[in-house]
């Protein structure tokens, strides 16, 4: 018990240069969001050119990804062949939503590249990407079948966030 | 002339990213944007404020502040709109619940089990200090051989 007094700064040191020690190996520019299982947020957006456009009533009836893109983006340039995929290999409804971009550019990129997306949605002003937490391009959600905000990918899905985060999440969810 | 100097340089205010066409025309109203947007982290550049950072995001969270106070929004009202977004990350300040204890009273707390420590430390050392050091074996001997003679 005399001990106590030299033993605990020493507990306490170990416990902060734990968290430390665990802070060094996460990326601080992944933010968790704070909508995880609340409710997708209520928007209603205009489409590219003459097609329909996005509101949050489309997503209803399944499970539905929602990315954020513009055509100034490079990253994701990189994530198109996945999205690509995702849409034509079907099960999941994939929704994109265009942010503060030329409506002209983002055709012209869809017109090279494909467009993976069900219906698309432009977000000029950027309110309805404050509105979901959004902070940077790609962005994309997965929202359940009852509306809510299940997960949340910062930047271009890669193949291994494709294979062990997005698919699992995806079958647990009940998309076929 | 270095007076003038000194002067200009006390003078000096931080340059911040708010832009002329960002202002309200309230003064009272912007004065409040101005410190709800020292209080925000532009998610962006992470540690700078949405009034230092000159990114597109902050600009727009900028304009979302005044658009809520000119609504008729109270301060907090405009903290949780944005906190409900972005989290309490969006805050500079995080706010003191059971999550951060740690944070706000871990340091407090290892500055107050150190100074115990080295007082505790220091008191047993004052104690040994006024106790009466034991003798030598050499000192024992010499007084019992003392004590002899003088018996």
């Amino acid at each position: 018990m005399r001990r106590l007094p030299f033993i605990l700064p020493l507990v306490l040191f170990a416990v902060l240069a734990g968290y430390f020690a665990l802070g060094l190996f996460r990326d601080p520019s992944i933010l968790p969001s704070a909508l995880i299982d609340r409710p997708a947020p209520d928007f209603i957006l205009p489409g590219l050119a003459e097609k329909p456009g996005l509101a949050k009533a489309d997503l209803a009836g399944g499970v539905a990804l929602v990315n954020f893109f513009a055509s100034w983006c490079a990253p994701c340039r990189e994530e198109h062949p996945l999205l690509m995929r995702l849409a034509s290999e079907g099960g999941v409804a994939l929704y994109g939503i265009d942010y503060k971009d030329k409506p002209e550019d983002a055709i012209r990129l869809l017109a090279q590249l494909g467009d993976p997306y069900r219906r698309i949605g432009v977000d000029r002003g950027g309110r309805t990407f404050i509105d979901f937490g959004a902070y940077g391009v790609p962005e994309t959600y997965v929202i359940d079948k009852e509306g809510r905000i299940r997960y949340r990918q910062v930047g271009p899905i890669t193949q291994e966030d494709y294979e062990r985060k997005l698919l699992p999440l995806l079958k647990q969810l009940g998309a076929s | 002339m270095k007076r003038l100097v000194v002067l200009l340089i006390l003078l000096a205010v931080p340059a911040l990213a708010v832009l002329p066409g960002e202002r309200l025309a309230d003064p009272a109203l912007e004065a409040r944007a101005r410190v709800l947007g020292q209080e925000l982290r532009c998610l962006v550049c992470q540690n700078q404020s949405i009034d230092d950072s000159n990114a597109d995001l902050a600009h727009d969270l900028r304009v979302l502040v005044r658009e809520r106070l000119v609504a008729g929004d109270s301060d907090a009202q405009v903290l949780a709109y944005l906190t409900s977004r972005y989290g309490d990350y969006v805050l500079l300040r995080p706010p003191i619940k059971p999550t951060t204890w740690l944070l706000w009273f871990g340091p407090p707390l290892l500055l107050v089990a150190g100074g115990l420590a080295i007082l505790s430390a220091w008191r047993r050392r004052a104690a040994a200090a006024a106790r009466p050091m034991p003798l030598s074996a050499d000192e024992q001997a010499r007084l019992a051989r003392l004590l002899k003679e003088g018996g």
